[in-house]
């Protein structure tokens, strides 16, 4: 019988099955952050169990770490980190922690060490994991229990979701990126448009996209409901992973080709349901309310509201039906996230800030999404071109994304931000959040309010 | 884990869609390393409205959280349903859920309960409801609405039993199935 990828992934997992039981799924890849792990660790403690496989888990250090050297994290999040360090150290835990030239956000240096590979089951205490799943990984998020699981067993009792394809197809309008198509299928779907389902991205667009565009897309399916979403393996991945730390050498590289080379759906598999985009409708998106699935073109209005949920957002955003989105002014600009902080991101960014300055009143801050991102970076010169901007350069974590740290938005404050929610007092208490694609976020920092990248001098062509 | 077999008690309605994680528990509270004292800081930035459902003397002391649909949705934090236990909600009744936050609930005792939105509605108004996971009923007023739940989860929450330790039952399955992992799959060894 055909099957879907997502279907492939899961029943190469199956350590046990049984009638009324959930299937036991194997998970090849565990990763592990400051936040969401203390209480799991504890738990084994408690219990007398042991770190089943330390070899198959990784740690690093994101959610509340400092990003600037003139920063030091508040007391009690430095115990946190503490904590990791030291239960990373008594169960042989790899961990990438501050200081480490790896360090960064957990999605970010999954797919940068080759970690993240066709094939795999990936979990990890954090809901983007949805990201590693553009390299053709079944990879979701999980709980601290959950957590707690699969360190003590290497496994995870899951009920089969359902299958959904989201298929793009066309060619992307030019300043149109990986993070509009995110935003487009979201504003179409809806914030549980996927739930209970794994999602495939299929179509011609998503071929198109390089391996650092699918890791957006992946990156926002939790934000449209759905716990993961897959792109299928082809040339694109195998060139991305090809060379990286931890991706197969010689002739084991060629048996891990010939098997990811077969992860791609059956022609005539079924899915449960199927959703069709045509790229070449997309335009740069713009959210304007308190979640992902209230976002509009930038060339619209703000909407009329059509629920009591979408007047509580106008209400919190400060927002009038009918004001156009360009006309809407701007506080702070946030290039960063493990949406939106590879290189390829930051390239896009510095192209649209490269000889302009920051508008006076706007504060802008870029946080690579990890140490390894920021080298390169650096390498080819773009903290130059964002300093010279007037950019704040800082070091790799989550940051502004969901303001642990001290990168927080004041209440009031209104932001340009390349992250992945824009929930009521995300950035910080009182906080509002207009979430955009980097080069939107870049040209709206030079503007001082939120602006079409298409029209936007130097861009058009 | 708490177990749960039946309860009764007074209502607190919520009537909001989407409610997400980062309401229910907001990331300032994301920093502490115990599992417990959570409770006090639950919707901590609505709170501070003094109609708040919670703060409304009627709700008080209610152990029933009934809301809208999507309940749960954004970040995995297990803190969320940490929160609402440690405030002392038994159950949360809702059209529908965000599925990280539903099994997080599950792992914890803390019933998720879905029901049609008409049934969610009229149980906003109601000042006690019961909830019986032994017979899969909420009732009302004299009025029972069943409720689906997948066996293995019901077990597991009435009896209260360890996941873990039926999951270690497993292990010879589980060194079987990791003798056939490929050699090529990423192992990382040591600190670093």
């Amino acid at each position: 019988m055909p099957k879907t990828l997502a279907s492939k992934l899961w029943d190469s997992h199956v350590v046990r099955q049984a009638a009324g039981e959930p299937d036991l799924l194997y998970i090849d890849l565990h990763l592990v952050h400051e936040v969401t792990s203390p209480q799991a660790f504890e738990g084994l403690r408690l219990a007398g169990r042991r770190v089943r496989r330390p070899d198959l888990t990784v740690a690093t250090m994101d959610h509340n770490i400092a990003t600037s050297r003139a920063e030091r994290p508040d007391e009690i999040s430095q115990l946190q980190m503490r904590t990791l360090e030291e239960n990373c150290r008594a169960a042989g835990i790899r961990l990438y922690g501050v200081g480490s030239r790896h360090q960064g956000i957990v999605h970010i240096i999954g797919p940068e060490l080759g970690l993240t590979q066709p094939g795999m089951t990936l979990v990890c205490g954090d809901s983007h994991t949805s990201t590693h799943g553009a390299l053709g990984a079944l990879a979701f998020g999980i709980g601290t229990s959950e957590v707690e699981h699969v360190l003590a067993t290497q496994t995870l009792p899951q009920r089969r979701p359902k299958d959904m394809a989201i298929t793009v197809d066309g060619e992307l309008p030019l300043g149109v990126v990986a993070k509009d198509v995110a935003l487009g299928i979201i504003s179409k779907i809806g914030v549980a448009g996927g739930q209970g389902h794994l999602v495939e991205y299929r179509g011609s667009t998503i071929r198109g996209l390089t391996l650092e565009g699918r890791l957006t897309v992946c990156n926002m399916t939790i934000e449209g409901g759905a716990r993961a979403g897959m792109v299928a393996p082809d040339e694109t991945t195998f060139a991305y992973l090809e060379g990286r730390q931890f991706a197969p050498r010689g002739a084991a590289w060629e048996q891990a080709l010939d098997h990811w080379r077969r992860l791609v759906t059956d022609e005539g598999a079924a899915f449960d349901r199927e959703v069709v985009i045509d790229a070449g409708r997309l335009e740069p998106f713009v959210s304007w309310g308190t979640n992902p699935g209230q976002s509009v073109p930038v060339t619209g209005r703000v909407p009329e509201p059509g629920s009591e949920t979408d007047e509580r957002a106008l209400r919190y955003m400060a927002l009038k039906p009918g004001t156009a989105i360009q006309d809407i002014s701007l506080d702070r600009v946030f290039i960063g996230s493990c949406t939106n902080a590879r290189l390829e991101d930051l390239r896009l960014a510095a192209t649209v800030v490269e000889g302009r300055h920051v508008h006076p009143k706007v504060r802008a801050l870029v946080v690579p999404g990890s140490m390894s991102v920021r080298a390169a970076a650096e390498a080819e010169g773009l903290d130059k071109v964002f300093l010279e901007a007037g950019f704040e350069w800082r070091e790799a974590g989550c940051s502004m994304c969901l303001g642990m740290n001290p990168d927080i938005l004041q209440p009031g404050e209104r932001c340009a931000s390349t992250s992945n929610r824009n929930f009521e007092g995300r950035q910080g208490a009182g906080g509002r959040t207009h979430l955009v694609s980097p080069p939107m976020a870049a040209a709206a920092a030079i503007a001082g309010h939120l602006v079409d990248i298409r029209e936007f001098p130097g861009q058009a062509g | 884990m708490t177990p749960f077999v039946k309860h009764s008690g007074r209502v607190a309605p919520l009537d909001k869609a989407d409610v997400d994680t980062d309401q229910i528990i907001p990331k300032q509270f994301l920093k502490r390393i115990e599992r417990s004292g959570f409770g006090e800081f639950l919707f901590f930035d609505w709170r501070k409205d003094p109609d708040f459902v919670l703060n409304r003397p009627e709700y008080q002391g209610a152990s029933i959280l009934v809301t809208g649909p999507n309940f749960g949705c954004g970040s995995s934090r297990e803190h969320a349903p940490w929160a609402i236990q440690d405030y002392g909600f038994r159950a949360v009744i809702a059209p529908s859920f965000s599925d990280i936050f539903r099994t997080n609930c599950l792992k914890i005792g803390l019933l998720p309960v879905q029901l049609p939105e008409a049934t969610v509605r009229e149980l906003m108004r109601a000042d006690e409801v019961t909830v019986d996971l032994d017979r899969l009923v909420v009732s009302a007023d004299g009025v029972e609405h069943r409720f689906e739940i997948d066996e293995f989860s019901r077990v597991n929450i009435m009896e209260g039993l360890d996941e873990i330790g039926l999951t270690e039952r497993r292990e010879d399955a589980i060194t079987a199935f990791e003798s056939t992992r490929p050699d090529w799959m990423p192992t990382v060894k040591g600190m670093r």
